[in-house]
């Protein structure tokens, strides 16, 4: 099976993941976007790691394992950006990103 | 169509795309995070077909078991509802469906002459957990140390943000 594959598919969650960002209003629809690209990204990473394990390196083990650090900072953003929202929501009531274009008030 | 593998891509790309779509189109939330998580599974599927099973079930924990439970608990605890979302100014979707796919394309065609090996449908013992933990804590010490500090600045950050005051 060709790189190739995996790479349009790639491309294709990413740019789904880029309208979602673009498209909604829902600020928690727009963090769920960016988790989206992210496992785009490590998808790509995983198929590397696998072409380079059938080139006979010995060192493609480092792709899954950035892999492993791309979710570590994936938690740590979410835990961050929906203690964000929960606050904002306790404020405004309301997630509305059109509404949240100014921060003050 | 030719072996078993590429029916598997096949069948798992389909729904890959097509629940990453209905996270974008969907009008409700609730309906968009499970979507999403059945997006993550197939990935989950993809990860075991290229010999990466440590991270396909690090992934379900991680993904599907805790980072989705978070956001379905907040959406939960918001109370959001389908009309909350006012769907005025349509031309920013439109707008940002077209980016969106001017980008696609642009990749697309900048990457489809590449030339690539195909990846053999043998299987490596790359993706074990002795070899990544054996990469992990030789070469990759100071990050996995340094990541770990990162979740715990995560967490107070947590804490202290989202205290009642």
């Amino acid at each position: 099976m060709p790189v190739q594959y995996y790479i349009f598919l790639s491309i294709a969650l990413f740019c789904i993941g880029v309208m979602g960002v673009l498209m909604r209003r829902n600020a928690i629809i727009i963090f769920m976007c960016i988790e989206l690209m992210l496992n785009a990204v490590n998808l790509l990473m995983v198929a590397f790691s696998k072409m380079w394990a059938d080139a006979g390196r010995v060192d493609a083990s480092s792709a899954q394992l950035f892999v492993f650090f791309i979710m570590v900072v994936a938690a740590a953003e979410v835990a961050i950006g929906l203690a964000i929202i929960t606050m904002v929501y306790r404020n405004t009531r309301s997630v509305d990103i059109n509404i949240l274009n100014r921060l003050k008030n | 169509m030719g072996s078993i593998q590429q029916i598997i891509f096949m069948v798992l790309s389909v729904v890959a795309l097509a629940s990453a779509l209905g996270v974008v189109l969907s009008k409700n939330p609730v309906t968009s995070v499970l979507c999403l998580i059945i997006t993550f599974f197939a990935i989950a599927g993809h990860y075991i077909m290229m010999n990466a099973q440590f991270l396909a079930v690090v992934h379900i924990i991680v993904y599907a078991g805790a980072i989705m439970v978070l956001f379905l608990y907040v959406l939960m605890l918001m109370n959001l509802n389908a009309e909350l979302e006012p769907q005025k100014r349509n031309w920013l979707k439109y707008a940002g469906a077209i980016s969106g796919g001017a980008l696609l394309v642009v990749l697309v065609a900048a990457l489809r002459d590449a030339s690539m090996p195909a990846l053999s449908p043998e299987a490596n013992e790359i993706g074990l957990i002795h070899n990544l933990g054996l990469a992990l804590f030789k070469q990759y010490v100071v990050p996995f140390e340094v990541s770990s500090i990162l979740f715990l600045s995560a967490m107070i950050g947590a804490v202290v943000i989202g205290r009642k005051d």
